[in-house]
């Protein structure tokens, strides 16, 4: 059967598994259950391999297709429609990849706890929403995958739901992200204004055909593309919006290392990439996308510095290097940005796992201050670590090597601000080194710091160890697409998705070449310092010292949750409560609908005495009346005097 | 087939007749008066589905029109008719009601018979409303329908009952009353109550309404619905009435009787005073829009479980006034769609909160807490209605929402941009009330043994999934079907509104109308029909 004539198939099947699981596994024994969560996994991923070999037999031409619709309203169309271009090849077969390996370590690292069936039903429906994401052939659908993960990603967080930080980081991932949806939906309202249309395909056929709007001018595509940006923001945490993934942690660690690093906040870098023909037509946007990029790579970089907790480190270094991604985005580097996309997928995938094991070795310690010495005892995990790690401090031949070095080059050439973006990048990847190496150090270098009595380190099993080799060597060879092009060749991987992107970042040259691989000359030496100095420091003995000045407001991340909750939360809950509920509600509008109904009473209670039962007293009530209806009837004759008197008066 | 021919007045009366029969059971026959009713309520809910087969798809204006004379002075009729904004909303209303009856079999204990007839006559009455298109009719019906509303509040409710139910009356009579004037006043210039004769007077320019006048009687009409919707700061009742009301009594007021003031205006406001409704839209908008943020503020802040429910109907209900309000088709469709969605989502999430309340008998939410242990099943059928209350996209809040801010946005950016504030404060009140509630550890000793949901409860449950999945997915199924009348609402405001704007220079200020409001249709009809005959 062709798949890619029926590429619902590849998501439908992570949702069978997620149904599975969730309605009747509960009863089931764990073998049951992993077979299901694997097996549709597993088979998703065989259908997107097959899928992509049909694609690219088929002489790699955008595949599109409609399945059904799903609103209609006037002009407008949102249909379940998907398509698979090279950019949504690379997507599909990291989430299904990478997804599927991390689904074999989960089942490993959730053998003991309670609710496996819950873990890997949600799981597999984060599987089916991802999918959904990058397989969008309109912004609506998308939207679908957009919102879907995130209500994965909440419920994953949370999966530890009787532990209020837990709970609490789920929402705060899901609110902050609602707020990055905002304006990801204002930015679809305005695209559909504009164009008429929400696919891709007229939307961006379209939009090429515009005129490129000035630098500084905010024009349609500019204000569309920053609104969508903000949605990326939210979801790939970003500056102001990253506050929530280092929360994100509370989740169990396949977790992290699926959702929170490998795929889903990715799609605000998948997104950018997707609507690339809108970007380049809006330089202002593109500004703000690689200052926001470099801003968030070397701001959450500074913080990873100081962070004592293994997954914290990690949770910052991911921020950093998806502030890398935009940055490529930023200076027009699309497929470089989708090249550190999928590098990083492996490596940091690969980095939390390993992380996973460690702790899961630790017997869930998770401050690295309390580890030391691990090298020996846990040589698989620690050998996988390092590959990730040499990768993504970017020494030759690791993958992260290829993917920063293509980055940083594109930066150098932008003509927006290119060299001074480039030195943050530089500085920023000094610290990658810097705070990975220091991670090794402390984690499995050094003298032992916790109580051996109580811990009983031991080497995770087998389901979790395989994906950890398997994600090594991906680190290690996953670059390689980008090989060829250090001496002279082509660069496998942009070329395929040259159709895609275009040519737009092939400057080519004799000059360009030499000045490429001088850069990567830098680069490397940038790693080196990184480790040089991670090595006298934390090699040896260490001691956790009080923290003081830079180092506090590092260790404390620059306050900005703090700030956050001060400047917003806090005072709008006390508005709502204070003002809105107690004061407006309450007092004044419910005050005065009560206070007519007072009214009323108190009226009624007072001209109730006039029936007292007292016959003269309605006597004189007759006389009034009669004397006040006689007025009336009499009126025209005392009429005429007084109205022309106030009416010549007024007139 | 001769039902067919009466199939709106057997929806209209077939209750009436079941809650007749009720009355010939025995008193404390309990079981029976149940079966009875959900018996009933089930038949009416299959014959309102006959609706979906005999309203074609396509077809402008009403369908199963059925017309007899009532009054002859004045000229009162039995008229009815639907088309497909009116048949979903009585499908919603046949469909809850089954459901209100099943959800109220353990939880009413006294007056049981009662509870039942009243809950049958309250359908009579919101089935009427829907289905009337003679002005006075409507009104009978929607009078009609507060009283087993306010019984079933008053007596059946919890501790400050009364209270809420005669707050309830009075509001909604406020309203009525300026409603009731109205009619009379439009009856006192067209010389008829019936609704598509007026329509067409003024489709042919045969009645022509002095801008004051218009904006004085679209007033009228508007602060009734209003107060029914409720649009802020018209809402203060809804809040004692939902909190004081018995399960059954919430879900339909949520459900259904708060989309009687959004459908009167899309039936009447919006049609009959075309200009008053153009130049009353800013100010309505306004108050859409603080609606649904101030709705959202307050109900974060609740530490009552129903009452946080009921300020978050204040914030959806914005919506959809918005995207009346808006007048695009798609923010029109998309406020249809948020009726039906609502009524859905908003009853489910009574009929949870009431689960509760049966165990536990409290809506404080500091009572509860970490309840996902004890009754997995409720969290997860809570969560679901949850995630499709904050318009989880492939549910059903989804549609409704987004189309109602994509229409608006069209026309009005900053409407729309205000209202899609709302959408990240429902999260916030959405999931922070969950999380209190459901996440944690058990802190009181009375929940750690809570039962799970029952068969009973697990079958409404699951109905209301299906449907709120169906709706989110399937949506043109429901779309198509209002996608007409939608269009001829906006066509009608338009049509006349253009006119309305020709008019004034070419027609003499008094042969327009005389001082009650009455038109002259002699000088005016030839010039209006040879004016459209040129366009």
């Amino acid at each position: 059967m062709p798949i890619l004539e029926h590429l619902w198939i590849i998501p439908l099947l992570p949702l069978l598994g997620s149904a599975i699981n969730g309605l009747l596994g509960a009863k089931w024994p764990n073998k049951i259950v992993t077979s299901v969560a694997l097996g549709s996994t597993g088979l998703s991923f065989a259908c997107a391999l097959e899928a992509v070999r049909e694609f690219i037999a088929g002489g790699q031409a955008p595949f599109r297709k409609q399945f059904f619709d799903w609103i209609i309203a006037g002009n407008f169309r949102a249909g379940f429609d998907l398509q698979l271009d090279q950019l949504t090849v690379v997507m599909v077969l990291v989430v299904t990849g990478v997804g599927f390996l991390i689904h074999i370590y989960a089942t490993g690292y959730m053998a003991h706890e309670g609710g496996y069936y819950r873990f890997f039903s949600y799981l597999n429906l984060f599987m089916f929403f991802m999918l959904i994401l990058v397989l969008a052939a309109n912004f609506v659908l998308l939207f679908v995958g957009w919102e879907g993960v995130g209500l994965c990603s909440y419920l994953l967080i949370g999966f530890y739901f009787l532990k209020k930080s837990a709970a609490d980081a789920g929402k705060k991932a899901f609110i902050v992200n609602r707020i990055g949806d905002f304006g990801f939906m204002l930015g679809m309202f305005l695209l559909f204004r504009a164009f008429g249309s929400l696919d891709f395909q007229t939307v961006f056929a379209k939009a090429a055909t515009w005129q490129p709007e000035a630098v500084g001018q905010f024009g349609t595509l500019t204000i569309a593309c920053l609104l969508l940006f903000m949605g990326a923001t939210g979801k790939s945490a970003q500056l102001p919006l990253y506050v929530w993934l280092p929360d994100a942690m509370e989740g169990p660690t396949p977790v992290s290392a699926l959702i929170h690093a490998a795929t889903m906040v990715t799609a605000g870098v998948y997104v950018v990439a997707r609507s690339h023909v809108l970007f380049t037509h809006a330089p202002t946007a593109m500004y703000v996308v690689a200052i926001v990029g470099c801003a968030t790579a070397i701001f959450a970089a500074t913080i990873g510095l100081v962070q004592p907790d293994i997954k914290k480190v990690l949770a910052y270094s991911t921020v950093s290097q998806l502030g890398y991604m935009f940055l490529a985005c930023g200076v027009g580097a699309f497929g470089a940005g989708i090249f550190h996309l999928m590098t990083h997928s492996f490596f940091k995938a690969l980095l939390f796992l390993s992380a996973g094991s460690v702790i899961h070795a630790m017997g869930g310690e998770q401050d690295m201050w309390h580890m030391g010495g691990l090298a020996s005892k846990i040589k698989v995990t620690f050998w996988c670590m390092l590959f990730g790690t040499i990768a993504i401090a970017g020494f030759v031949p690791f993958a992260g090597f290829f993917s920063k070095d293509a980055i940083l080059f594109a930066t150098y050439q932008s003509e927006y601000s290119g060299k001074a973006l480039y030195a943050v990048g530089l500085v920023a990847a000094i610290f990658t080194s810097f705070y990975m190496f220091r991670l090794i150090w402390l984690t499995f270098f050094g003298e032992k710091r916790y109580d051996e009595h109580h811990v009983h380190v031991h080497e995770s099993p087998g389901s979790m160890t395989l994906p950890l080799m398997i994600l090594a060597l991906l680190s290690l060879v996953g670059g390689w697409f980008a090989a060829p092009a250090l001496w002279g060749g082509p660069n496998y991987f942009a070329d395929f998705l040259a159709p895609v992107f275009g040519n737009a970042e092939a400057p080519g040259g004799e000059a360009a070449h030499s000045l490429e691989l001088t850069l990567s000359i830098v680069a490397v030496l940038a790693a080196t310092a990184g480790l040089i100095v991670a090595w006298r420091m934390y090699s040896g003995k260490v001691v956790r010292g009080t923290s003081t000045g830079l180092h506090k407001i590092l260790y404390n991340k620059y306050y900005v949750d703090e700030l956050y909750q001060a400047t917003i939360v806090g005072p709008l809950v006390w508005l709502s409560r204070n003002v809105f509920w107690k004061v407006v509600d309450v007092g004044m509008i419910d005050g005065s609908v009560n206070g007519i109904a007072h009214g009323t009473e108190a009226v009624g209670d007072t001209v109730r005495h006039t029936q007292s039962g007292n016959v003269r007293s309605y006597a004189v009530w007759v006389i009034i009346g009669a004397l006040v209806i006689l007025a009336i009837i009499f009126w025209p004759l005392w009429r005429p005097a007084f109205f022309v008197a106030t009416s010549g008066g007024v007139r | 087939m001769e039902l067919s021919g009466h199939l709106l007045s057997v929806l209209i009366f077939f209750p009436a007749f079941g809650a007749l029969a009720l009355l010939l059971l025995r008193g404390d026959d309990h079981l029976w008066i149940r079966r009875l009713t959900f018996v009933v309520s089930v038949v009416e809910f299959v014959f309102s589905l006959f609706l979906l087969r005999a309203v074609p798809i396509n077809a402008p204006g009403y369908s199963l029109v059925e017309f007899g004379h009532w009054i002859s002075a004045p000229p009162i009729n039995y008229h009815l008719g639907v088309d497909g904004i009116s048949m979903f909303l009585v499908i919603l209303t046949t469909f809850l009601t089954p459901i209100c009856v099943l959800a109220s079999w353990h939880g009413v204990h006294h007056r049981i018979k009662e509870f039942h007839v009243t809950l049958l006559l309250l359908e009579v009455g919101v089935v009427g409303v829907f289905l009337s298109l003679d002005l006075f009719l409507f009104f009978l019906f929607w009078e009609i329908m507060l009283i087993p509303m306010a019984f079933l509040i008053g007596i059946w409710g919890h501790e400050r009952r009364l209270y809420a139910a005669m707050k309830f009356v009075l509001y909604t009579m406020a309203g009525s009353i300026l409603m009731l004037i109205g009619i009379i006043w439009l009856y006192n210039a067209t010389g008829s109550f019936d609704l598509p004769v007026i329509q067409q007077m003024l489709h042919d320019g045969v009645l022509t309404l002095s801008t004051r006048t218009e904006i004085l009687l679209f007033l009228a009409f508007f602060l009734a619905f209003a107060i029914k919707v409720p649009l802020f700061p018209l809402h203060t009742w809804l809040p004692d009435a939902h909190v004081e009301a018995p399960t059954a009594g919430s879900v339909i007021l949520a459900g259904v009787l708060l989309k009687m003031g959004t459908y009167g205006m899309i039936r009447f406001c919006l049609p009959l005073f075309p200009e008053a409704s153009h130049r009353a839209a800013p100010y309505v908008a306004v108050l859409a829009i603080i609606g649904i943020i101030y709705g959202a503020l307050v109900a974060m802040v609740q530490p009552n479980l129903k009452k946080l429910v009921a300020y978050s109907s204040v914030s959806h209900l914005g919506f959809v006034v918005l995207g009346i309000f808006a007048f695009q088709n798609i923010s029109m469709q998309g406020a249809v769609f948020q009726m039906l969605a609502h009524g859905v989502s908003m009853g489910a999430l009574f009929l949870l909160v009431g689960m509760l309340y049966d165990r536990r008998h409290t809506f404080e939410i500091t009572e509860y807490g970490g309840l996902s242990t004890p009754m997995p099943r409720l969290a997860a059928f809570f969560l679901f209605v949850v995630l499709s209350s904050m318009g989880l996209p492939m549910l059903n809040g989804f549609v409704g929402e987004y189309l109602i801010l994509l229409g608006t946005y069209l026309v009005h950016w900053n409407w729309a941009a205000w209202a899609a504030t709302g959408v990240i404060l429902s999260a916030c009140y959405l999931l922070w009330s969950y999380q209190r509630v459901f996440f944690g550890e058990v802190t009181h000793q009375k929940n750690c043994a809570l039962p799970d949901t029952d068969a009973r409860e697990n079958c409404i449950l699951v109905t209301v999934v299906i449907v709120t999945l169906w709706m989110g997915i399937g949506s043109p199924f429901f779309t198509r079907r209002f996608a007409v009348p939608c269009q001829t609402v906006l066509e009608q405001m338009n049509r006349s509104f253009a006119q309305e704007a020709t008019l004034p220079g070419s027609i003499p200020k008094a042969a327009k109308l005389d001082s009650s409001g009455r038109i002259l249709a002699s000088t005016a009809t030839p010039t209006s029909s040879e004016r459209s005959g040129t366009r």
